[in-house]
């Protein structure tokens, strides 16, 4: 079927130095298949003896075709395959979509709803940055921090569970809602992890902050400037770390997020080790988040009482007519959307989430756009790791915090 | 309705004859592709949206004037503002100047929707597939390409499958 086979170097003849071509210096593949790389991502790298003169980053080995295929599915069910996207914050993908389709059919969305939204989104950002913060250690040889990230990411999981069924990929958040109630062991566990975590984050900081061996890493390493992080469009973390004190929650408050107190942690440095401090900060403001909402969790219903767009508890089947004509409409044709286009943004653990939706009057949708931090964030590897050591990279990317999920869709 | 972004579109709209949508808030002013490169230097110059946050396409096949459009966020950290941009564009190869030199991110942007849909961008550092292997054949967003099974052919509509299937016409 194809005939090429290879690229050849005269393709990327453009991206490579002249010194490569005469032969003094070192084109070398990194990747896919690399423990340091967090995925499947292939740098070509051009080496000078150990320092790197130019890293281009190879990406789309995990291209699953997720927009094509939710454009044949109707809204409802396309959003399973949202949570597959960026697998450490599944919570924050099937938000943002839900987020997009209430926005494009005007669907309400109770308080309730919108509370545990937000505690279970806070919950799984903490998930996300231990992730982070225990591989990110590893790459740099801090071998027992990933032990104990992986410890109390293990937690946060388990909640995850009782409330959707599933540790991951639970497709909890849905149009006009969440799922279903909270069970009765839920505010338990929220509570005793609350209280035990604040002592955790400050284990880590134990192990690392003053880590001279880690400062050594990542003091100085991959400074991003804070006019180049947005000239490239960076969002999230890194670029608080350089300076710019954005976040999607205070900027556009969405699902509530207005009502709670929390800061925005920002450093001025723009090295690895600023990012690494914006992020563990990050883990306390989230728990503070967590901890109000906890608090204040308001009664009531947890899905919209709009028969047009959310099927009926099955208690209703039984006994009403309407019921069931709307649970059978709903299920085989599916909900319709106008005829127009919306862009909806969150912030994600890793920056700025967004959606582009578009209906077509139908009940699919007509474009779905993915805006994925980790894609856009990767653009500035090449950038950070100009004339830094090959062992510093592996430090650059898990700074970087991509999920190649994300990056590849 | 914010006031600036309200006089960042009255202004633009009398000087590149823009057209206007707004929905649920959010505002779009269509382009021609001309004045894509004017426009987004006043942007990013004149009215401050340091960030290009998203830039994609949408297909409307079998519609062909215009078959895509081009759609581009701007965000603006200064004012706290989101502004969208539409470039519609004729045909089933269309090119249009990329903005490469104005906002750097939209580089693998761009070359994600040359990989996807095929539009071309002339003045492109780079333009190469990202996503998909580098000898695929085809744009797998375009609306005319299937989404990866095969249609079975009956005698009744052999012609009409064999025209939505893939090969021979780009």
């Amino acid at each position: 079927m194809f005939d090429k086979t290879e690229v050849t170097l005269d393709e990327l003849r453009h991206l490579i130095s002249d010194r490569a071509v005469e032969g003094e210096t070192v084109l070398l593949n990194m990747g896919p298949q690399h423990p340091s790389t967090h995925g499947v991502l292939r740098l070509l790298l051009e080496l000078d003896g150990e320092s790197v003169i130019n890293c281009i980053p190879d990406v789309g080995f995990l291209h699953t075709g997720v927009e094509k295929n939710m454009e044949a599915k109707t809204y409802e069910k396309a959003e399973v395959m949202t949570d597959r996207l960026d697998y450490l914050n599944t919570v924050g993908n099937t938000l943002v979509y839900c987020l997009a389709i209430e926005k494009l059919v005007d669907l309400d969305v109770p308080p309730r709803a919108q509370a545990i939204r937000v505690i279970l989104t806070e919950l799984q950002r903490i998930a996300s940055h231990l992730v982070w913060l225990g591989t990110h250690a590893l790459d740099l040889a801090a071998m027992s921090v990933f032990l104990y990230c992986f410890r109390e990411r293990e937690l946060i999981l388990d909640i995850l569970e009782m409330c959707g069924g599933q540790r991951m990929m639970a497709t909890y958040v849905r149009p006009g809602g969440v799922w279903r109630d909270v069970p009765e062991e839920f505010e338990p566990a929220v509570r005793n992890f609350l209280k035990t975590f604040p002592a955790r984050i400050d284990e880590y900081e134990a192990m690392l902050t003053k880590n001279p061996l880690f400062l050594e890493r990542t003091r100085k390493i991959g400074v991003l400037s804070r006019e180049d992080a947005i000239r490239w469009g960076v969002t999230g973390p890194s670029l608080r770390a350089s300076g710019v004190a954005f976040d999607l929650r205070k900027a556009a408050p969405y699902s509530g997020y207005e009502q709670y107190e929390f800061d925005i942690p920002t450093q001025t440095d723009g090295d690895t080790y600023a990012r690494y401090l914006v992020r563990i900060e990050e883990m306390r403001q989230s728990l503070r988040i967590v901890q109000q909402a906890m608090d204040s969790l308001p009664s009531g219903p947890v899905r919209s009482n709009n028969r047009k767009f959310v099927p009926p508890p099955r208690s209703e089947l039984g006994t009403s007519m309407e019921a069931v004509i709307h649970h059978f409409k709903l299920w085989t044709e599916g909900f319709t959307a106008p005829e127009a286009g919306v862009y909806v943004a969150v912030e994600s653990p890793r920056g700025e989430l967004g959606v582009y939706l578009e209906g077509n009057g139908g009940p699919k949708p007509h474009r779905v756009y993915w805006r994925t931090p980790s894609f856009v964030n990767l653009q500035i590897l090449p950038l950070l790791s100009k004339g830094h050591l090959v062992a510093d990279l592996v430090a650059l990317i898990g700074t970087v915090d991509i999920v190649l999920g994300d990056v590849d869709r | 309705m914010n006031e600036y972004l309200q006089s960042v579109a009255n202004a633009l709209i009398d000087r590149h004859a823009a057209g206007l949508i707004e929905f649920r808030d959010q505002l779009s002013l269509v382009i021609s592709p001309e004045d894509l490169q004017p426009v987004c230097l006043a942007l990013r110059d004149e009215f401050s949206f340091e960030m290009l946050s998203a830039q994609t396409a949408v297909d409307y096949w079998p519609q062909q004037e215009p078959r895509f459009h081009m759609l581009y966020f701007f965000y603006s950290l200064a004012h706290n503002i989101r502004l969208g941009l539409r470039v519609p564009l004729n045909g089933n190869a269309p090119t249009l100047p990329s903005i490469e030199g104005i906002y750097p991110n939209a580089n693998w942007h761009e070359r994600e929707i040359w990989d996807m849909f095929g539009i071309r961008f002339e003045g492109h550092s780079d333009l190469r597939r990202i996503l998909m292997p580098y000898d695929w054949e085809g744009h797998p967003l375009r609306k005319d390409y299937p989404l990866g099974y095969e249609e079975v052919q009956f005698t009744f509509n052999y012609d009409e499958i064999d025209q939505r299937k893939p090969y021979a016409k780009e």
